[in-house]
């Protein structure tokens, strides 16, 4: 199917600024389903507020726009009770890990089978380039004009500590895989976490003076390698790309289905 | 009979009433005096096929009902005071989005974690205005078991014919003494099931345009209309919009389904109300002090009476105003200070007759409470 088959035309023009990087996770998830062959009417997806969460009005699914930071608790209560439906998290750094830091450890926790899509660009977008607990320290912010005393999260090791059974990590610089770890977290049984490194060019490019979207996409090249390889080795500073977790666990609706097994036998 | 009568706490009741309306998923966390609905819940639900989540707070519990609700589910929450102000947030999501979903809040003294154990009607403007922008509300309370089971059920069919939140304010005395409760057999009473949109695949579907009698028909997620649900104003299709029309249209159509169907909804019972001298208006376990106060003056040959408000909000007006029209006195009886007593003198003529009656050190208000206040207005001999 071509790509304007999966968006709702009425919905655009987009409105994200040019060179941000989430519109490369809507063209990527767009395309990751299409690969997928997966029906329009059963994939759910569930977003909060921020520039990243209006990707959901723009898909032709079954759309929720909910609350700032909630959003997976939105989307719990929709697969808890759908369980065959494919339920998408689309998420702005923020939007998961501040305000929504603990539906994000409990969903996780619970392995329950849905994909959470952080798009990180380590700053609050929609609000105007704020500091979120991804910027890091020493970063500027409009509300750390000095610059950043907060240390922050790495969303890769948060997720797997939490129990997620899947994590993997990608930038929008590297589509080919983002698609690919993308593909694999829609297809794990359990709680996926994709976290993929994204550009604010109008905020945190100019706050840090890191130029435009394109100098944004070279320095995700540059700071970013494969898990295990050499590089690594040579500059420990550099952020590692690829799939973290990949195991099997009960999974949360599954596991529910035992239960009400059990109490109709009257156990 | 005997198979249908059960003597339980008022949070069981409750239970009850939503199992008999057909409860498919609860989502919960912990808190006194609310836990036996969750714990019951936890145990009953399964045994149907139906499901039940201790969520991580109360703010998750509401979205994941709102997420379940949805998914074509009645659904429902039971809480108390802080776990009923994390729910703002997602109850005016809810209210925005036309959510079908039933809050419950067996109120304790407040504010803050306040008096778990205790008594109190403190929640009752709360559940009017918790949540922030102009909105409408349907709040229901009961003070005794057999209508903790009706109001429930009710709450069940508001939210459906309505698309709306309803909240149930029960109180802790309410929610923990053990009284009798008859069950209904099934189909004694009507229930409300989900309009579905008769729109068929293929064909352009409207998730927010009101048909002729304002009922917005719905169409589940995972079914064969895809459409977008947001908390942001919107169009008919679910689209978020700033369109000043949008935006006026949007807010009268949410505070018109429910205040200008008021009038076919209040609930509440009467007891010698037509030739009361003294009325009383009261609530939930206060009114029970008050009925026996009623019951013993009329005894006495003095005419006293109670109108029972189960109704909350929409604030029955024209009912108080009608039934208090005769009355030299009104006292309003309530374990607050004076929350629907401020409505009951915007609703009746002659303000200055109105008196509270109330108690707020988290014990249930005695008659003897209530007679002292009658002395103070009628003067020695009372
Ligand atoms: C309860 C609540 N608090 C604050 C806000 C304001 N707010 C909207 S989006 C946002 C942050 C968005 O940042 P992020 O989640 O990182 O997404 P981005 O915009 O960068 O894509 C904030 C603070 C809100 N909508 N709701
Ligand atoms: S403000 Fe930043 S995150 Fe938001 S649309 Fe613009 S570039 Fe993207």
């Amino acid at each position: 199917m071509p790509v304007k088959d999966y968006i709702r035309e009425r919905f655009f023009p987009h409105i994200w600024c040019s060179g941000c990087g989430h519109g490369t996770v809507l063209n990527v998830l767009i395309r990751v389903i299409e690969r997928l062959g997966l029906n329009k009417s059963d994939i759910v997806i569930v977003s909060g507020i921020g520039c990243s969460s209006r990707i959901a009005g723009y898909l032709d699914f079954h759309t929720m726009h909910t609350l700032h930071g909630r959003a997976l608790a939105f989307a719990t209560g929709i697969k808890l009770n759908r369980p065959e439906l494919n339920v998408i998290v689309p998420m702005g750094d923020g939007d998961a890990l501040a305000i929504g830091g603990n539906h994000f450890i409990h969903a996780a926790r619970r392995n329950i089978d849905i994909t959470a899509i952080v798009m990180n660009n380590r700053i609050y977008g929609m609000t105007g380039g704020q500091y979120s607990p991804l910027s890091g320290y020493g970063i500027f912010a409009s509300t750390a004009p000095y610059s950043s005393v907060d240390q922050s999260f790495d969303v890769a090791e948060l997720a797997a500590a939490a129990g997620a059974t899947f994590v993997a990590r990608s930038t929008t610089y590297h589509v080919n895989e983002a698609a690919q770890m993308i593909q694999k977290a829609i297809l794990h049984k359990g709680f996926s976490v994709v976290e993929i490194m994204s550009q604010c060019p109008t905020y945190f490019g100019r706050k840090n003076r890191q130029g435009d979207a394109v100098d944004m996409l070279k320095y995700m090249r540059d700071t970013t390698t494969p898990i295990g390889s050499g590089a690594k080795g040579q500059n420990p500073e550099l952020i590692e790309r690829g799939v973290f977790v990949n195991k099997e666990l009960p999974e949360y609706c599954s596991a529910y289905d035992e239960v009400i097994r059990h109490a109709m036998e009257g156990r | 009979m005997g198979g249908n009568l059960k003597f339980v706490q008022g949070n069981e009741a409750c239970v009850e009433g939503a199992l008999y309306a057909g409860l498919d998923f609860f989502a919960g966390y912990p808190i006194t005096p609310s836990t036996e609905i969750a714990e019951l819940l936890a145990s009953r639900l399964p045994k149907t096929g139906a499901k039940f989540i201790q969520m991580e707070d109360e703010i998750a519990s509401i979205c994941a009902l709102i997420g379940a609700s949805l998914t074509g589910c009645k659904v429902m929450t039971a809480t108390s005071g802080p776990g009923f102000s994390l729910i703002q947030e997602g109850l005016g999501y809810a209210i925005m989005a036309e959510i079908p979903c039933v809050i419950v809040n067996v109120q304790r003294g407040g504010p803050s974690t306040g008096i778990p154990t205790r008594v109190h009607q403190g929640d009752v403007n709360q559940a009017r205005w918790g949540t922030h922008g102009d909105h409408a509300i349907v709040a229901l309370t009961a003070s005794n078991h057999q209508d903790v089971f009706a109001m429930t059920v009710e709450a069940f069919n508001i939210a459906e014919t309505y698309r709306t939140p309803v909240v149930l304010l029960f109180d802790e005395v309410i929610g923990h003494m053990r009284e009798r409760l008859v069950l209904p057999e099934h189909g004694e009473i009507a229930m409300v099931e989900r309009l579905k949109t008769s729109v068929k695949e293929g064909v352009d579907y409207h998730p927010y345009l009101p048909r002729e009698d304002g009922r917005l028909p719905m169409s589940d997620f995972g079914g064969v209309h895809r459409y977008n649900v947001t908390g942001l104003y919107h169009d008919m299709w679910g689209f978020p919009s700033d369109d000043s029309d949008v935006v006026d249209g949007l807010l009268r159509h949410l505070m018109d389904k429910i205040e200008n169907q008021a009038a076919h909804f209040p609930k509440y019972r009467e007891f010698y109300t037509e030739d009361a001298d003294c009325l009383f208006i009261s609530y939930g376990s206060a009114a029970r002090s008050a009925r026996h106060v009623v019951e013993r003056r009329r005894r006495l040959g003095e005419r006293f009476g109670l109108l029972e408000l189960q109704t909350l909000w929409p604030f029955p007006h024209d009912i108080v105003k009608e039934k208090t029209a005769g009355a030299r006195y009104i006292v309003v009886v309530e374990m607050n200070t004076g929350q629907i007593c401020q409505s009951v003198r915007l609703a009746v003529s002659r303000p200055e007759r109105v008196f509270l009656a109330n108690r707020i050190d988290g014990v249930l208000i005695t008659p003897t409470d209530i007679q002292r206040v009658i002395r103070l207005i009628y003067g020695k001999g009372f």
